[in-house]
């Protein structure tokens, strides 16, 4: 990819953890290099999709792993325990594999953290699991000195079948990109939690196990539902930029079209954060035929969950790569996150 | 403060009132007796209007809208930076606006000292700077830039019984004399300026009349919305059309011809103008504020000895030579005219302090997708 032709530095800093252009070229440049190649009929590292996938008979295992560092671990709308289980079932289902068969967990503790704590993570990591239909299978347990991590780490992988892959490099002009709920909202639930203005907001975290969301839409759309993909860290616009970059589409988004909390826009509007790069936990931006895509937006808006479901935008051959944002008042690219915007959101 | 009621307050982006704004500058520009029409900005929040709101791209063909030196961290000159280098390496606490942290200096920026174990705190507001003064024995230095807008915090904080321990280093910047620069300009072919519709809240409309009378030249005062600055632009148009140049108030609704006549009260009791130079403009006549001898004592050039000479034996990178701040702060060339936007220029690794700052034309180009030309690009492609 041309993009991302820059080398990256000789340090690793915060801004290849933000889920944009300088992540994906470290991906490139080091965890992709040599490893991750699963086949011609199979998605591997090299892909950077949500998820792997390797074919077995008739279906395709899908595996998924997420680690999760996000601070405070406690915020308004969940947990850490409640994102970890969540993130990597939606991973899966972003993969097209909506039944979580099992998933992992891996802890890793520092040294004087709290009993009561860690016990109330694992009652909602117990509770999300039983409202995904899953469970965790196995798990690691490690303990650190005291400042050698923040509080607490947890890694979590999943596993599950699917019939049909569902990529994130599927579009052609033409087709329409929805979005199936409100953008922003989990990123700037915490920023708000953090920032030092002590705002006073009734913002929470959207995070939850989208994949029966996502099933309800599958089932209508079919074929028809050509990209898939989770908006989390670096928010829809990152999300649509790399399905835009590897479908090599350009996606023009009806900024007023985009489902927005009233208090997420005043609070980005105070801080200084666009909505559209700000993370999300229980969402997910589809590319569909344009033949589908109204068949597939009453189902979704049919789910509790994508009651704000709407169609944002629409493909075109201009432009391969780029967001072009209809602001209603004219026209702008939209950027992607750069920089440490946000740290340790997820 | 509660959210919802912010929101309440974003008003003025009805794009259904916008359509037909753009409407009347297209006629307008069609109305001028030539094309293109070229008017300047000089207010940093202008460039975030326009380009959050992608306004450029519905701009008429033949009006082109300049970013003129609207940016206070930008103009702020190298030998202003170094003084804050060299307090800061000589064991001073420098507390500062975060934006002021990356800016170059000749051969560093107070971020590098920091990186080096120098003592800087970023602060959001003076009374910030205050309160640190307030909380510790040691010598408190507040690095101060910004326009009048902001120098009139700065001169509040002076007259109310400060703490001893602090002291500012003025780098305060009046907008009104380097419009007179820019008007004299051989290479600018400004028509007409849009004026910043906060520094007028203090200022009034009335400080432009004497501008208008000597160089012809129209200003238009708007807010910051997107139809502020639509309707700021047309009212532009319509003076520049009318051949008639005069003051003209888009943004009553804060603005009066007399201004925060207290405001500009203090401004003037602790700062007195003098010349500078602005970064890659020019020397301003009037261009600088600095403190009076009667608040001598909080004045941190008067307080300190600033040695600076030992950041003077450097030679610059390759980068900065190639790097178009200068031009783009005068209105000769814009961020898409230079080889190092988004390049080897990034808000990551800045080489101008356009691209250092919030308010920088570069880097509000960056932050709002690059090159924003996109009058050509159509739906329905399939």
């Amino acid at each position: 990819m041309t993009r991302n032709a820059r080398l990256i530095d000789e340090r690793i800093t915060l801004k290849y953890g933000t889920g944009g252009g300088a992540m994906r070229a470290l991906i490139e440049q080091v965890f992709a290099k040599g490893l991750g190649d699963v086949g011609e009929d199979g998605i591997g590292l090299a892909a950077m999709d949500d998820g792997a996938a390797i074919r077995i008979g008739d279906q395709y295992l899908v595996i998924a792993t997420d680690s999760h560092v996000v601070q405070p671990i406690e915020f308004p709308g969940g947990d850490i325990g409640r994102l970890a289980v969540s993130g990597t079932v939606n991973d899966l289902a972003m993969m097209g594999a909506t039944e979580p068969l099992a998933l992992t967990c891996a802890a890793i503790i520092e040294d004087g953290f709290s009993r009561d704590v860690l016990m109330r993570i694992w009652e909602s990591i117990r509770a999300t699991c039983e409202e995904a239909g899953t469970t965790i299978v196995t798990g690691d347990t490690k303990v650190m000195g005291h400042g050698e991590l923040d509080g607490l780490v947890l890694n979590t992988t999943g596993v599950g079948l699917t019939k049909r892959l569902v990529s994130d490099a599927g579009l052609r002009p033409g087709d329409k990109i929805l979005v199936t709920g409100t953008m922003g909202d989990h990123g700037l639930a915490i920023m708000a939690t953090r920032n030092e203005l002590a705002l006073e907001t009734t913002l929470e975290s959207d995070v939850a196990p989208v994949h029966t969301l996502v099933r309800r839409a599958l089932d209508v759309g079919g074929e028809g539902v050509v990209a898939l993909k989770d908006p989390t860290r670096g928010g829809l616009s990152s999300a649509l930029h790399e399905m835009a970059e590897k479908s090599d589409v350009g996606i023009i988004v009806d900024e007023t079209a985009v489902p927005l909390r009233d208090e997420v826009r005043a609070v980005g509007e105070l801080l200084g954060i666009d909505p559209l790069v700000s993370a999300n936990e229980g969402k997910a931006v589809f590319g569909l035929r344009p033949d589908c895509a109204d068949g597939v937006l009453d189902a979704i808006r049919s789910h509790p969950l994508g009651r704000n479901a709407a169609i944002v935008g629409e493909c075109v051959a201009e432009r391969p790569g780029f967001i072009v944002l209809d602001t209603g008042f004219g026209s702008r690219l939209l950027a992607e996150a750069e920089g440490e915007l946000l740290p340790r959101i997820c | 403060m509660n959210a919802s009621d912010a929101f309440a307050q974003l008003k003025f982006r009805d794009p259904e009132r916008a359509r037909g704004l753009r409407d009347a500058l297209d006629r307008l520009v069609q109305h001028a007796d030539h094309a293109p029409v070229s008017v300047m900005h000089v207010c940093g929040s202008h460039e975030q209007a326009i380009a959050k709101f992608g306004l450029r791209a519905a701009f008429p063909e033949d009006l082109q809208v300049i970013m003129g030196p609207g940016c206070p961290v930008c103009v702020t000159d190298v030998p202003e930076v170094d003084e804050a280098v060299a307090l800061a390496k000589q064991g001073v606490r420098i507390a500062t606006y975060g934006d002021m942290l990356r800016v170059p200096g000749t051969s560093q920026s107070l971020a590098d000292a920091k990186a080096e174990g120098a003592n800087v705190d970023i602060v959001y507001s003076v009374t910030q700077a205050v309160e640190l003064a307030r909380e510790n024995d040691e010598e408190i230095v507040f690095f101060a830039s910004g326009f009048e807008t902001t120098a009139v915090a700065t001169a509040a904080v002076l007259v109310d019984d400060p703490p001893d321990n602090l002291s500012v280093l003025s780098a305060h910047k009046y907008i009104p004399p380097v419009m007179e620069i820019v008007a004299e300009m051989p290479e600018t072919k400004i028509e007409g300026f849009l004026a910043a519709g906060h520094a007028a809240t203090i200022t009034g409309s009335g400080v432009f009349e004497k501008f208008v009378e000597r160089h012809r030249l129209p200003v238009v005062i708007a807010g910051f919305e997107p139809l502020d600055v639509l309707a700021g632009l047309a009212k532009l148009l319509e003076v520049i059309n009318s051949g008639e140049p005069r003051v003209e108030n888009a943004f009553p609704r804060c603005v009066t011809r007399e201004g925060n006549v207290h405001a500009q009260k203090l401004l003037w009791r602790v700062f007195r103008p003098t010349g500078g130079r602005w970064r890659g403009i020019a020397h301003v006549p009037n261009g600088n504020l600095r403190l009076r001898d009667e608040f001598a004592q909080y004045d941190t050039r008067k307080r300190f000895t600033i040695d600076a000479s030992a950041l003077w034996d450097y030679a610059p990178p390759k980068l900065v030579e190639r790097c178009q701040c200068g031009d783009i702060m005068a209105g000769i060339s814009s961020p898409a005219g230079c080889q190092l936007f988004g390049k080897e220029c990034t808000p990551d690794k800045p080489v101008g302090a356009c691209m250092v700052s919030a308010e920088g034309t570069c880097r509000i180009w960056h932050q709002y997708g690059g090159r924003p030309d996109l009058r050509s690009v159509k739906r329905g492609a399939a």
